[in-house]
């Protein structure tokens, strides 16, 4: 889970890279940049989460 | 430039205090041994992909953008004229910033990193992760131009280093923190965390003051160079990073004391640290009531996130780095975005901001990640468990810190 999670930090990068090149400007392109970094928080929870059993089973 | 490196020596002192006496030489050497190591790395291998943005790099074409990447600068600084010059002056910079990105990690790996791996991961951090950033960020890269290339206010601002330091190294913190887990003894078998006070809250406070002495520095030269700001702006700098690191303090002294019943003088100190670190990304852009506001949200965020990790994610920092430099950067970031004032264009600026913050958690932190994972399989990170016993201190350099002390009566009793 936790390599998932960094690969959708990834993700959530390479959709902000593809709003700033593609989309022109004005809302779409600022809604595409806000949801790519809201994949990447997605990803950083759930490689924290990840980490969690790992620890409580320690 | 002259006095920013006592931004290294306050946080070294910083680390040191936090963690117990039985590590705290080696803690210090840590600091002297990461930075030595940074600086000759980023001399021979980093600077050549860092440049600056009057140098030579590496650009494609894509979507009918030009993206410049990395720098295509020789190593060694040949080719550098000591002429004072902004090329030299951005190498001189970019040497002391290696050396502070390379101690922030220091302070979540405390007291159970062993010091060779971590020389190999500072070399990791100082030769590919910082300077690929910081070329992007401050080196003329695709970050800095996203003003001119997609209309994104003035591009990606970050004179003092809060992406290219702090979160990076902030971001480094976190991996190594994965990598190591917590110190044994930090979390009971049902997961509730131990307080493992630091040893020294003079040396923490002391460490604090010395660093704001160096932030000035750090931030008034970063303006200079990579944003042009005129010298006669430099007193707004330097109110600025002072009220940031005031503010903070004082908010996370408040949040402190409404939630244990006193202030924390150590969760304080991270306060200072975090509202320092804010200030580096715009400084020189921002009105002085909007560093205060700043300095107030970063102390508050920087308390909290301790208090978060600790306890709820269960990720052990005894030196703060993550919230400090990862969550403080961040907001600083985001901050200057939004608070900024900039001569030229403000529309999209806040994106810009965006945009940079979300290529740290979506390329500088996999990376990272990635690098120290794969180190960690050629050259273990971690201590053994009788070299966490007996304090690093004894177990790699052979002699405490404190001889002429008896500092831990329980490292004395038979067992």
């Amino acid at each position: 889970m936790k390599v998932t999670g960094v690969l959708l930090l990834v993700t959530g990068w390479l959709l902000v890279l593809c709003a700033i090149s593609i989309l022109k400007s004005g809302a779409a392109r600022n809604g595409f940049v806000l949801a790519g970094l809201a994949v990447e928080i997605l990803g950083l929870v759930l490689a924290i989460r990840a980490h969690l059993p790992v620890r409580t089973e320690r | 430039m002259l006095i920013a490196p006592l931004s290294l020596a306050g946080l070294a002192l910083i680390n040191t205090g936090l963690g117990r006496s039985r590590n705290a030489a080696h803690a210090m050497l840590s600091a002297v041994c990461a930075a030595s190591l940074a600086v000759c790395v980023y001399f021979v291998i980093g600077r050549c992909w860092h440049g600056s943005a009057s140098e030579a790099a590496h650009t494609f074409f894509a979507a009918g953008k030009p993206w410049n990447w990395l720098g295509a600068v020789p190593p060694f600084f040949s080719g550098l004229a000591p002429d004072g010059s902004p090329a030299f002056l951005a190498a001189w910079f970019g040497l002391l910033s290696a050396a502070l990105a390379a101690l922030i990690p220091l302070g979540s790996g405390g007291e159970r990193w062993r010091l060779s791996s971590l020389c190999a991961s500072t070399a990791l951090l100082a030769g590919i992760t910082f300077p690929i950033f910081a070329h992007w960020s401050q080196g003329g890269g695709w970050l800095q131009q996203l003003g001119v290339n997609f209309g994104l206010g003035t591009g990606f601002v970050d004179t003092g280093g809060a992406g290219s330091i702090h979160v990076t190294g902030g971001l480094t913190a976190l991996a190594i923190a994965w990598i190591l887990g917590p110190r044994r003894g930090k979390y009971s078998h049902d997961g509730m965390p131990m307080a493992i006070p630091g040893h020294s809250v003079v040396f923490v406070l002391f460490g604090c003051l010395v660093a704001a002495a160096g932030w000035m520095g750090l931030n008034s030269a970063g303006a200079i160079l990579f944003a042009g700001v005129p010298p006669g702006r430099l007193a707004l700098v330097g109110v600025n990073t002072l009220l940031g690191a005031c503010s903070a303090a004082l908010t996370a002294a408040v949040v402190t004391r409404i939630r244990f019943g006193l202030p924390d003088a150590s969760l304080s100190a991270n306060g200072w640290v975090g509202g320092l670190v804010a200030s580096s990304a715009g400084a020189a852009f921002m009105p002085p009531a909007a560093a205060v506001l700043t300095g107030l949200i970063a102390g508050m965020l920087v308390t909290l996130s301790v208090e978060l990790l600790e306890l709820r994610f269960e990720i052990d920092d005894p030196g703060g780095s993550i919230s400090v430099h990862a969550v403080a950067g961040i907001w600083g970031l985001l901050a200057t975005g939004m608070l900024g004032r900039f001569p030229g264009s403000d529309t999209g600026a806040f994106f810009a901001q965006i945009v940079g913050i979300a290529t740290l958690l979506g390329f500088v932190f996999p990376l990272t990640w990635g690098l120290n994972a794969a180190l960690n399989r050629f050259i273990p990170m971690r201590v053994s468990r009788e070299g966490e016993r007996q304090g690093l201190d004894l177990f790699e350099l052979g002699a405490g810190a404190y001889p002429d002390f008896v500092t831990h009566a329980d490292d004395h009793t038979q067992r």
